[in-house]
């Protein structure tokens, strides 16, 4: 009996110890852990956004979702750049579905015209070698988006050519192009219904749903 | 024990990622490039010297039947510090590596070692032999890391600015010149491929130290051994 109640004190020892260890830990870092994803998530919407906005975008963003748009029940953040009040543009982020391998992050800068800023892919698991050319690091395929609209190409153009539309695609990967294509069309297609939610200062900055 | 033996054991005889195969899942997912290597490496490292000195530490109160939750508190804890501080001071290191620092609390060579030697050691050599675990294990990641980068991209540390900022950019050697790249190296398979060629070599290296030994004590006039070498 006594050597239960010790073990159990023993074992309790090792994990409060251990929780304080964390706490400390974590109140030291989680400044800079913020500063530092602050800093990834600038550098990423640094590519797509324009220079001229005078908000604080990171802040300005609503969440919502749009199964028609955004498939299997994703929330999609929306980071609005303003310059005095103004609408500039919107960066989208939200995931392809269909890729060869899971989600593939992607970050859809559009103007308030409806044209695209650029895109950019931030995490995906596709194929090394095949599927990656969507990296900006690894080929110039995905600047490609940039300055189209639903107008140009218009509607059967949004595919990759063996499809018809007039993105390629990569040797050996077809799914991958095509998964970003489509995913990036349904997100002009939203925006271009959905502009003045987007834009809307009024709008819930945490967590509202789609009109 | 000696500290030389417990050095030797840990970075050789008893190589974890060579020998006593332990961890191989991290071994054969992050070894793609050296950088990664390097990284996962010296946060196991880390794991292993504080987590063979907290059980060192503890030994005293850890009754046999608390032992193993109480090392997996001690682990985790440690490995959750480690993700912290890499978190907030190698950032853009830490996306890469990613689901592979939390998960060396899953490294069983951890716990092994925690097992086998710290909880029947005092703290120092328990440390050392933390330390000397974490390089054998390190050096494992490593020579792994240079075989598939070479074979799979040409170069030898690619991407050493995520470690050690623009620096880094210096460090990144151009062995072959336009590489057209090799996906087998890269993937799965040439993880498998590349440790059992290391095996290999280390097997071969082992047993050819040893016949030069056996040849050496013909010379100097000792009893020549007559059991075969291999």
């Amino acid at each position: 009996m006594m050597g239960m109640l010790k073990s159990a004190a023993a074992l309790g020892l090792v994990a409060i110890v251990g929780t304080a260890l964390l706490t400390g830990v974590d109140t030291l870092t989680a400044e800079r852990i913020a500063a530092q994803e602050r800093r990834v998530m600038l550098e990423q919407l640094g590519e797509i956004i324009p220079d001229h906005y005078d908000n604080a975008i990171l802040e300005d963003r609503i969440a919502f979702r749009d199964e028609a748009h955004f498939p299997r029940g994703q929330w999609v953040t929306a980071y609005r750049a303003r310059q005095r009040g103004e609408p500039v543009a919107v960066v989208l982020k939200f995931n392809a579905v269909n890729g060869y391998n899971g989600n593939i992050a992607l970050l859809a800068g559009i103007n308030a015209d409806g044209t695209l800023r650029g895109v950019r892919v931030t995490a995906h698991k596709e194929t090394p070698g095949l599927g990656d050319a969507i990296e900006v690091e690894k080929s110039d395929w995905i600047n490609h988006f940039s300055g189209k609209s639903l107008a140009s190409p218009e509607t059967a153009g949004w595919a990759v050519k063996r499809d018809g539309g007039a993105f390629d695609q990569f040797t050996g990967a077809t799914i991958t192009p095509r998964a970003v294509v489509d995913a990036v069309r349904l997100a002009l297609e939203y925006f271009s219904v959905n502009q003045a939610f987007l834009f809307d200062t009024a709008a819930d900055p945490a967590g509202s749903s789609a009109p | 024990m000696s500290y030389g033996r417990i050095f030797r054991d840990g970075l050789w005889q008893q190589n974890t990622g060579l020998v006593v195969l332990l961890g191989l899942c991290p071994l054969l997912a992050v070894s793609a490039t050296v950088v990664n290597a390097i990284g996962l490496g010296l946060a196991t490292t880390l794991t292993l010297i504080f987590s063979n000195l907290a059980v060192s530490l503890t030994r005293g109160i850890l009754r046999p039947e608390i032992r193993i939750p109480a090392f997996v508190l001690i682990i985790a804890s440690v490995v959750t510090v480690i993700q912290l501080l890499m978190q907030a001071w190698f950032h853009d290191l830490y996306r890469i590596l990613g689901i592979f620092i939390p998960l060396i609390v899953t490294n069983c060579a951890i716990i092994g070692r925690a097992e086998a030697f710290a909880s029947r050691n005092t703290a120092l050599p328990s440390v050392v032999d933390g330390l000397s675990t974490g390089l054998g294990f390190l050096l494992a990641l490593v020579m792994l890391g240079a075989f598939r980068e070479l074979a799979g991209y040409g170069t030898l540390m690619r991407q050493a600015s995520l470690m050690f900022g623009e620096w880094g950019e210096s460090l990144q050697l151009t062995v072959i010149p336009n590489h057209p790249g090799f996906l087998l190296a890269l993937l799965p398979p040439g993880a498998f491929i590349g440790l059992g060629l290391l095996i290999a070599g280390r097997n071969w290296l082992d047993s050819h130290l040893a016949h030069r030994q056996q040849t050496r004590g013909d010379t100097t006039g000792n009893p020549v051994i007559t059991v075969p070498a291999e």
